[in-house]
């Protein structure tokens, strides 16, 4: 039982960080109906841009733990979010009207370019930084004295993807970049006409994708504490994985898709082997696309001749 | 930027705005690449007992950004027609490529490529504006279209003759060692793969990421069979096909039914749930260690070794020749380059099949072939099992010829180096497959000393053959057919 309760609150810790990447994946689906396969990378672009931050403001000198992470957290937000601009902008944006493959393979050599870019520049070796929050809270006992602990970092990751979540969705509702981004979705071509700059609309999905994976690479630095170049790309399918159960194009789809892989994640790897956690994932992925090709909550595609 | 401007001042009567815009155009390229590439190059972190610290390296990050500047403002200037001041920024970077002390040999590579890219560029678009011109004279005359399209086809078949004609001769020259015959099998080895992924690929539009997966099937399939049951090649080869295409058959079929991307990225997935579960099952496929000493291929009974065993006759003493290490090499490479050339003939001929035609039909627009009566899930099925098959054949030849099998070999890298052959080429195109299997692992064996850097220029040159020549680098492939081509060209 509290074994239990610890692995649920673990496996929502880590479904937290594949929602806020899961959600960039499905903003760009929904949007230009392409998988962006460098979304993982762009996540661990994030992760290394935190991580450097981190060890800066330790040579800076800014102690004060709270502040370290904002400053962190913001700069690399935005540092990221100018990757992704870039990346559409370079490899994306002039091949909108090329064939249907073009893209994804013009996805899949930034995603190799990147890789390649962190690993040359910053080394192959996993990258280890110390705890920077530490503690927590004891929940409960059990009687062989297996103590479940939630930990004030969880706390923290699942408070941030929540208020994320908040200021995303009014985003989305609300604001008139969000009515410009459904328009697009439904009809680029219409949304061009009654006056919505796509060009900009689409960037700006970039921009906020990147933003949140920026995010989750960075909560990951310190939930983890251990990095490489590497971690794009599993992070990426499994995210990808989220956004397909939630139902592709779908924003709530990406959270509890999120959700679910992160649950089941942690549950697999507690009840039935670690070495084969990246297979579940997969598994999923494949039975949802047997038999729900469109999601828990995704609508059925519509294909236009 | 007093460089540039005396080259351009003769050729525009005001050069002052456009030059000005260029010239903010390059800042703020330059800008924002000193935002991506300050924190991720600048701030190396390296690993000092146990600890992480930061180790500075502004000065190479300041030298990139100013050849950043200078290959945009070159680039800059040549969109706003001062083509000739673009080609003194790219001849002012070759020389200072040259000439000036760099840091590191990155960063000069970096200023000679941007530079000769800039005059290239620079080539390119001159002489494309003049052909252009002639092309649009030439269109009047139609006779001649007809005319081009028979020579241009005339020096593809000519070109591919060469090409197996050099095959064919290579072991006999003087200077095939065992250095040119290993190398020779690696490039054989990949064309075939991407000829194999060709047909996924390039016919019937597929992308399949995970290739490598069906590899390291075959490959796996025989060393097991080899050395477990006592398979002999031959006997090993159709089933390592059919276990490959089984495994094709079972991944494309859920997937197959939805839209392109979706296959992507599950083939992507496969391909490194293979390697883990190779990784981890170690009573089945040795987990990391692999499996070695595999059987190695006899001359259909004979091998190649001096010394062979009671009763059996070595290939040298079959022939009477003297021992020579080199006897195993040439024949691998004849065995290669005839199961190459079957998956040659095959694509080549089944693309006047219907199924073939299907593919490409299918590749092209899937809404109308649906509306045809095509099945669309069994037609993407076959063109994927076929695939999946070749690359197991590929892979029993593989292990046979390393006697050593492992999942190092089957990273998702090697799928991407398969897929870039095939990108490069030109998707659809044989010769161009042919050609650009020749040249990424001619390039990669010649740069040995750049290895590191290979897959980023990999990663860069796919996305700027996208951008630039989606067709491929070296050649393209229209459909095979066309209905009424010219009414369709002119309406």
């Amino acid at each position: 039982m509290e074994y239990l309760v610890q692995q649920l609150i673990n496996g929502i810790t880590l479904g937290a960080v594949y929602a806020l990447i899961a959600l960039g994946y499905t903003m760009v689906y929904g949007i230009i109906g392409m998988i962006n396969f460098a979304h993982g990378e762009v996540y661990m672009l994030g992760a290394f841009l935190s991580m450097i931050g981190i060890l800066l403001m330790g040579v800076i000198g800014i102690t004060w733990v709270p502040l370290a992470l904002l400053i962190v957290l913001v700069c690399a937000m935005a540092i990221t979010a100018l990757y992704g601009w870039s990346i559409e902008r370079i490899a994306y944006r002039p091949l909108r009207g090329s064939f249907r493959l073009a893209p994804l393979i013009s996805a899949i050599g930034v995603s190799i370019f990147l890789q390649n870019y962190v690993q040359l520049s910053q080394g192959a070796r996993p990258k280890p930084i110390p705890p920077v929050i530490r503690g927590g809270f004891e929940l409960m006992t059990s009687v062989d004295g297996f103590t479940v602990t939630l930990s004030y970092l969880q706390v923290f990751i699942v408070a941030m993807t929540i208020a994320l979540m908040v200021g995303f969705t009014y985003l989305i509702t609300r604001t008139s970049l969000g009515r410009a981004q459904r328009a697009c979705e439904q009809d680029r071509t219409m949304a061009s006409l009654i006056g919505v700059d796509v060009d900009r609309t689409i960037s700006t999905t970039f921009v906020i994708g990147a933003a949140l994976a920026a995010v989750a690479g960075m909560m990951v630095t310190l939930y983890y504490g251990v990095i490489d170049f590497y971690i794009g790309f599993l992070a990426g399918i499994k995210a990808f994985t989220a956004a397909v159960l939630g139902g592709i194009g779908s924003l709530p789809g990406a959270v509890l898709g999120g959700l679910l892989i992160g649950l089941i994640e942690a549950l697999w790897s507690a009840y039935f082997s670690v070495e084969y956690k990246d297979v579940a994932a997969f598994t999923i992925l494949v039975f949802v696309l047997i038999f729900r090709p469109t999601g828990l909550l995704g609508r059925p595609e519509i294909e236009k001749v | 930027m007093s460089v540039a401007a005396p080259a351009l001042t003769p050729s525009t009567a005001s050069p002052a705005t456009p030059v000005l815009a260029a010239l903010k155009d390059a800042a703020l390229v330059a800008l924002i690449a000193m935002i991506l590439a300050g924190p991720i190059v600048g701030l190396q972190t390296y690993d000092s007992g146990g600890q992480l610290s930061l180790n500075m390296r502004f000065s190479e990050v300041a030298i990139g950004i100013v050849v950043v500047f200078f290959g945009r403002l070159g680039l800059a200037l040549a969109e706003r027609g001062l083509q000739p001041a673009a080609f003194g920024v790219g001849a002012l970077l070759i020389v200072a490529g040259i000439a000036l002390p760099w840091p590191t040999g990155l960063l000069q590579v970096l200023a000679i490529a941007a530079g000769v890219g800039l005059v290239l560029r620079g080539l390119v678009s001159v002489y494309g504006a003049r052909r252009h011109k002639a092309a649009l004279a030439a269109a009047v005359a139609e006779s001649d279209d007809e005319k081009s399209e028979r020579l241009r086809r005339l020096i593809t078949r000519g070109l591919g003759f060469l090409l197996l004609a050099a095959a064919v001769l290579l072991p006999m020259m003087p200077f095939a060692n065992s250095y040119i015959m290993d190398t020779a099998i690696r490039v054989l080895t990949y064309m075939m793969l991407a000829w194999g992924l060709n047909i996924v690929v390039g016919l019937a539009g597929l992308l399949d990421l995970g290739y490598v997966a069906f590899y390291a099937v075959g490959a796996y399939t025989y060393a097991i069979l080899s050395k477990e049951h006592g398979f002999d090649f031959w006997e090993a080869l159709p089933i390592s096909g059919m276990l490959a295409a089984s495994f094709g058959i079972m991944l494309g079929f859920p997937v197959l039914r939805l839209r392109g991307d979706y296959l992507a990225i599950v083939t992507l997935g496969f391909g490194e749930i293979i390697r883990i579960v190779l990784l981890n099952w170690a009573s089945f496929s040795g987990g990391p260690n692999g499996i070695g000493s595999i059987p190695r291929l006899t001359f259909f009974g004979h091998p190649f070794v001096r010394n062979p065993p009671e009763g059996v006759t070595a290939f040298h003493q079959l022939f009477g020749l003297d021992f020579s290490p080199l006897h195993r090499s040439i024949f691998f490479f004849y065995l290669i380059l005839v199961l190459a050339l079957v998956v040659n003939v095959f694509t080549i001929r089944i693309r006047r099949l219907p199924v073939g035609r299907a593919w490409e039909a299918l590749r092209e627009d899937e809404i109308a072939c649906r509306a045809l009566g095509i099945n669309p899930t069994n037609t993407k099925l076959t063109a994927f099992a076929i695939g999946a098959m070749f690359a197991g054949f590929a892979g029993s030849f593989f292990a046979t010829t390393q006697s050593f099998v492992s999942p190092e070999s089957f990273t998702f890298l090697e799928s991407a180096m398969i897929l870039a052959i095939v990108v490069l080429g030109g998707m659809g195109s044989q010769l161009g497959v042919a050609m650009a299997a020749i040249l990424v692992i001619g390039l990669t064996e010649a740069f040995r000393s750049l290895a590191e850097y290979r897959m980023l220029v990999f990663g860069l040159g796919m996305v700027l053959i996208m951008v630039w020549r989606p067709r491929g680098l070296l050649s393209h492939r229209d459909p095979t057919i066309f209905i009424n081509r010219r009414k369709g060209a002119r309406a």
